[in-house]
């Protein structure tokens, strides 16, 4: 198989197209302006040739992209009066999720999300979004504070995993894990899950399950990393890509797999472009879904959280 | 060496193989606990070696159409072959010293013990059969965590699974978790962590991440007895750790006492 280009060389043409109107946009000439809508016209159409053709792996460089929002950009943008909460009353306070309650459209929201750094010095400090057992304490001490008050919770998925540490095996990464699901499954409150980047196995799982699960056009669910994949199974890192193909973690086959509700467009060629029209997307997806499930009577949205997992799984029986 | 002799994995000395047989496959000389298959592990549990399978028709499917250097299908049919199972799962329903329980018990040589629908699923229904018979249950967990081949799939089972059992905790239905070699993964991060109490085998590896990667990640050698049993209990991990031999009537007196049900 002949090697597929990176999403990032792929982009670089567009990248110098834009610097191009960044050129023209200084010249306030009716003739730049001319060259200005050429050129996004020119962007556009090489985003509608671009798309249709990205392999899964590509899809996967667009949902790590660097200038992805991660969550305190849609924090910033979707809610009023954030106010986080930290540590887990227990050891520690996890940098890589943020958890806390702000207003959403005029009412309170416990809002939990993986945070991955921009900078190399806020990457190191976030532990690049791979959570410790901390993390997920601190989210289910949040998730029961919504509880107490009634109000509904959304997570904010974005992770490459659980962090792989002797800290975290110590401090029962496992067990912190399995509590929040199980725990997750009992709350009363309305949960929704929205995948924005990476969702890398049991990091995310364990504040990645609710009601709905929404997740972005370019986003992935995954039992595994491609590859952590290609490691185990092909023990060939050529085998990357073969291995993203293999896992059909996209959010058009979770759809399929009717394992998640809905996804949510992105500008093309991914949530970097144009972080406002991606806010404005999930804003619109959020807001529905929350309605949808407020409306339900506490003890049947439960019931129908309890089934939406209970079904999940592919047997014959005999 | 014939096969009536064999050879200890941690104190290679060589041993006869009917001594290691009657002492519940474990070695008489060092006390190493060797893996065993699911039904032997219910034949020991279980009153007089007497019990009943339920839920034995579930078969898997490929519904990703996996394939590595050998498609997924194919895997499933070698390790039904080798087996004689259909997945890496038995549940049965019985007594022990008279107390009717469900026991699910895993199967390591099953792909690695890994959970895939087939196991979720049988799990599930294995919480739930409890549930409906209001009767306590025992899993045996043994594997190498959620079943790639069939991706996020299996990753949702660890939710399907954790979900069965808050019913149980709201019905108050004893669960006890009983977690051998090896136990690492998506096993972990759901039932295996969750019982109302956790116990483990000597020695037995337990963790989220294998030592492997963990070593990969932090460029360093772990330390001695790392995500052992006995390293799990000394970090608040585990109940207990028990001996193979001593193992049915803990889990006994662990009953009795959640029951109420003084001799
Ligand atoms: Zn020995």
């Amino acid at each position: 198989m002949a090697k597929k280009k990176d999403f990032y060389q792929l982009e670089k043409n567009i990248i110098r197209l834009k610097e191009k109107i960044e050129i023209f946009a200084a010249d306030e000439t009716d003739d730049a302006k001319k060259k200005i809508n050429q050129i996004k016209e020119k962007i556009a159409l090489e985003w509608e040739r671009i798309v249709p053709i990205l392999t899964p792996l590509q899809t996967v460089q667009i949902a790590r992209h660097p200038q992805r929002p991660y969550t305190l950009d849609y924090l910033e943008a979707l809610t009023e009066d954030f106010m986080e909460i930290h540590g887990d009353r227990r050891s520690a306070d996890d940098p890589a999720i943020v958890a806390g309650l702000g207003f959403y459209r005029g009412r309170s929201v416990a809002f939990i999300g993986h945070q991955k750094g921009r900078t190399t010095r806020q990457r190191i400090a976030r532990n690049f979004g791979q959570p410790n057992p901390e993390g997920y304490r601190k989210a289910l001490r949040v998730m029961k504070m919504a509880e107490k008050f009634g109000i509904p919770i959304v997570t904010l998925i974005d992770t490459p995993g659980a962090y792989p540490g002797i800290w975290a095996e110590e401090h029962g990464q496992a067990e912190a894990i399995a509590y929040n699901l199980r725990e997750i499954s009992k709350l009363k409150v309305p949960v929704v899950n929205i995948v924005i980047g990476e969702g890398g196995s049991g990091g995310a799982l364990a504040v990645g399950v609710g009601d709905a699960i929404l997740m972005l056009e370019n986003s992935f669910y995954s039992v595994i990393s491609p590859e952590g994949c290609a490691a185990i199974l092909w023990k060939d890192q050529k085998a990357v890509p073969q291995a993203a193909e293999n896992l059909k973690f996209l959010a058009q086959d979770l759809l399929e797999l009717g394992i998640i509700d809905k996804i949510i467009p992105e500008p093309p060629g991914g949530a970097h472009i144009d972080y406002n029209l991606t806010f404005k997307n999930v804003d619109k997806y959020l807001n529905v879904t929350l309605k949808r499930l407020e409306k339900m009577d506490a003890e049947e949205r439960r019931e129908q959280r309890y089934q939406k997992f209970r079904k999940i799984g592919v047997f014959t029986e005999k | 060496m014939t096969n009536m002799w064999t050879r200890c994995n941690r104190c290679r000395r060589i041993l006869y193989k009917q001594d290691i047989l009657d002492n519940l496959y474990v070695c008489p000389e060092c006390s190493f606990h060797f893996r065993i298959s699911a039904k032997k592990r219910l034949f020991m549990l279980f009153d007089d070696g007497k019990y009943e399978l339920f839920d034995e028709a579930i078969f898997p499917e490929d519904p990703l159409n996996f394939k590595d250097s050998k498609t997924y299908s194919n895997r499933l049919k070698e390790n039904q072959n080798k087996t004689s199972l259909p997945d890496a799962v038995l549940n049965a329903i019985g007594t022990m010293d008279g107390i009717s329980i469900v026991v699910s018990a895993m199967e390591f040589s099953f792909m690695g013990g890994s959970m895939g629908s087939v196991v979720g699923e049988k799990i599930t229904r294995a919480f739930e059969k409890a549930l409906s018979e209001k009767v306590p249950v025992i899993v045996v967990s043994s594997s190498g965590g959620a079943r790639m081949q069939e991706g996020v799939l299996s990753l949702m089972q660890l939710m399907k699974t954790s979900a069965a059992v808050a019913r149980l905790d709201e019905e108050g239905i004893p669960y006890i978790s009983v977690i051998v070699d090896p136990t690492t993964g998506g096993v972990t991060a759901s039932y295996a962590m969750l019982g109302d109490i956790n116990i483990a085998e000597p020695d037995a590896l337990i963790g989220f991440a294998g030592p492997r990667v963990i070593e990969q990640t932090i460029k360093e050698k772990l330390p001695k007895g790392f995500q052992r049993s006995e390293f799990l209990l000394s970090h608040g991990m585990l109940d207990d750790v028990v001996d193979r031999g001593y193992l049915r009537s803990y889990l006994i007196r662990a009953l009795r006492l959640f029951l109420n049900r003084h001799q």
